[in-house]
């Protein structure tokens, strides 16, 4: 990672999270709609990834898809319109949170259904592979999701057939309320692959660093059709599971240590310290952000809603 | 120009066709490569390799996935499923992803896959390989459910189904696989939606599906020589619907009788029932007569599964009733086997 790719990831995780933070105050002020899953403390891991790919590469990810989305080019104006429910959303005012799209950027999706992502994943890479290009495919997915019929079958898929497909887990050590351990006695997800044989890292995720390097050595050899691979990021989510949960569950949580692996910080610091940013200019791409999701928020609460007619219209192809 | 050809090498010959005209076609499922169980796919791999004739494990969610997925990426898969029974297994697939993308993306994803799957009974092969599932698939807003019932039309409509920009489910039936009928020479696509008059008549109309368009046709032979015309109509799909054929019909007959191999209970049926009377409820003179199967999981034993599978007789039945008034048309429905007195 040089230092202009530094820089395009700290800007992009603090878009995110300030995004983030601003669509969890708008969902409890009514304003964003629907079941609202925030990273805040994983940006580290979409913005690692999704910075270094093309727009024909497909990325799907899950039901906590903003980073991915945005980090992956989609507008953050459209973005936050379609959490508003607003017909300038990406989706219309279709998808929701958890069913972002956008085909022009290569986000293949977002899922609601836990796991479902990752064998539509491995078919983008299939369609790669027939058509002889040099795109992959990457799948966003947690830890919780890696326990699914559909996703242990598409491990032994991918690698039987050894298509360009990145999976990329994001273990933050919990499935909602419940712990790794009451769902698995397999601690790492790199190990339940291990029996397929293909290449697999597992990174502290909150280490963009670590998260870009081992997902860029992935990629270049993605690029030449080989695959799959696993990258498992360990991460914390900062915030309850969804926005709203009062996350009693995690009281043992020292929440003070964990602020200070937050991967933005850990970068921001890094920077400041190597010289390629003063105080001043790290505020600045903060600020930036900042402004940024300001005028989502405004383009989002200027649109206006989908007609009725639309649900009907985009039924059937 | 014509051959007359067995259903199963009908829809062989139209993925072929398919696969010829267009590179983006290719074909998955558990050993397709092989044929299948039922020779469908015979020869594909031959012609187009095992990277387009894709044989797969036993991973019914997986590999929906995967043909979803490649259906978004801008491929056209056809997707086997071997037994429509095992669609359990894929139905989270195809439900919540394939039937939803394109409304959920706001227009944005396409996913023009074709399901391929069997289904139906008389072979003996027990509650797990023999149903009729397909009224599960007619609830999901997003699919299109097509019911074949002779080679003709099979080739037809899977030209049509694998040109379509959606999810369409293929049901064929495995009773009808080995039944030879004349097929055009070349394939043209059947357009979705179009119901097929089989019989005209005019004393009654049989709406039947699948396998059972072949009964009606046997009953209306036997009712002709009561003196009772029926017209016989094949929807052919199910999504869409063509109930405008349906219903022009009716106002002529002033009777109907619904029929497919299913359970009665909750079937499609129940759904043409509705939307006739809905549309046509003036011109009826009885009440429309359903036939299909008993609600019980399908037995093996031969004698229990041919007294099960409803035909050529509970049709007849049921038409009669509708004639005569007789006072079993008060009965909630005519399951083969429970009323067949
Ligand atoms: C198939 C399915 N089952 C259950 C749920 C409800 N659910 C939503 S998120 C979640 C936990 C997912 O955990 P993980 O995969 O680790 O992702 P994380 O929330 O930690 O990002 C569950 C159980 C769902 N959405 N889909
Ligand atoms: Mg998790």
């Amino acid at each position: 990672m040089n230092s202009d790719d530094a820089l395009r990831v700290l800007a992009t995780m603090e878009r995110i999270r300030h995004f983030e933070e601003r669509v969890a105050r708008l969902k409890l002020a009514g304003e964003v709609f629907g079941l609202i899953h925030v990273s805040v403390g994983q940006e580290g891991v979409a913005a690692g990834t999704c910075t270094q790919l093309r727009d024909d590469d497909a990325v799907y990810s899950g039901h906590r898809a903003h980073g991915h989305a945005l980090a992956k080019g989609a507008p953050m104006n459209r973005v936050m319109a379609e959490l508003m429910g607003r017909e300038t959303g990406l989706c219309r005012g279709m998808g929701g949170s958890m069913h972002l799209v956008d085909v022009e950027h290569g986000f293949l999706g977002a899922t609601g259904v836990v796991g479902g992502n990752v064998p539509m994943a491995l078919g983008s890479a299939l369609a790669s592979r027939l058509r002889g290009e040099d795109s992959v495919a990457v799948v966003f997915f947690g830890d919780g999701a890696a326990q699914g019929g559909h996703v242990l079958e598409t491990f032994n898929l991918a690698s039987l057939w050894q298509l360009p497909l990145i999976l990329v887990c994001e273990n933050n050590g919990f499935a909602e309320f419940t712990p790794r351990s009451a769902h698995t006695v397999v601690e790492r997800v790199s190990d339940a692959v291990a029996p397929y044989d293909f290449a697999r890292e597992t990174v502290d995720g909150n280490d963009v660093r670590a998260v870009w390097s081992s997902f860029g050595g992935f990629l270049e050899r993605a690029r030449t059709g080989e695959g799959p691979f696993l990258l498992e990021c360990l991460t914390h989510r900062l915030s309850g599971h969804y926005v709203g949960d009062p996350a009693a569950y995690r009281e043992a949580l020292a929440a003070d240590e964990w602020r200070k692996l937050d991967p933005i910080v850990r970068l921001r610091t890094s920077l400041i310290e190597d010289g390629t940013l003063d105080e001043a200019a790290a505020d600045a791409i903060a600020a930036e952000a900042i402004a940024e999701v300001e005028a989502a928020e405004t383009f989002g609460r200027d649109s206006a809603y989908p007609p009725e007619s639309l649900t009907a219209e985009v039924a059937y192809a | 120009m014509s051959r007359n050809e067995t259903y199963v090498k009908a829809v062989g010959r139209a993925l072929a066709d398919a696969m010829r005209a267009d590179e983006r076609v290719f074909v998955i499922g558990e050993d397709v490569a092989e044929g299948g169980p039922y020779t469908t796919t015979a020869g594909l791999s031959e012609e187009f390799g095992r990277e387009r004739v894709r044989n797969t494990p036993i991973s019914e969610a997986a590999i929906t996935g995967v043909a979803i997925g490649a259906a978004q990426s801008g491929m056209r898969p056809v997707l086997e499923i071997m037994y429509i029974d095992f669609l359990t297994l894929a139905l989270d697939q195809l439900v919540n992803a394939a039937a939803k993308a394109h409304a959920m993306s706001g227009g944005q994803l396409t996913v023009p896959l074709v399901l391929r799957t069997q289904g139906g009974a008389g072979q003996r092969g027990g509650a797990q390989h023999s149903q009729s599932l397909e009224s599960w698939l007619t609830h999901v807003p997003g699919l299109k459910v097509v019911m074949p019932s002779g080679a003709a039309d099979a080739a037809g409509l899977m030209a049509a189904a694998i040109l379509d920009p959606g999810p369409v489910v293929f049901v064929e039936h495995k009773a009808l696989y080995f039944r030879r009928e004349d097929v055009p020479e070349t394939i043209e696509p059947i357009e979705l939606g179009r119901a097929r008059t089989v019989r005209t008549g005019d004393d009654v109309t049989i709406v039947a599906t699948s396998r059972m368009v072949g009964e009606a046709l046997a009953a209306a032979q036997e009712l002709a020589e009561e003196g009772i015309e029926a017209e016989v109509i094949d929807p052919r799909t199910l999504v869409p619907f063509d109930l405008d054929t349906i219903v022009a019909s009716v106002r002529r007959t002033n009777r109907l009788v619904v029929a497919h191999e299913a359970v009665v209970h909750g079937g499609f049926g129940a759904e043409v029932v509705a939307a006739v009377q809905e549309a046509a409820f003036d011109d009826l003179d009885a009440p429309i007569g359903r036939v299909g199967a008993p609600f019980a999981p399908i037995p093996f034993s031969p004698p229990l599964e041919d007294a099960y599978l409803p035909g050529r007789q509970q049709l007849v039945d049921a038409v009669r009733r509708l004639s005569v008034g007789s006072p079993s048309l008060r009965l909630p429905y005519i399951g083969a086997g429970l009323t067949s007195a």
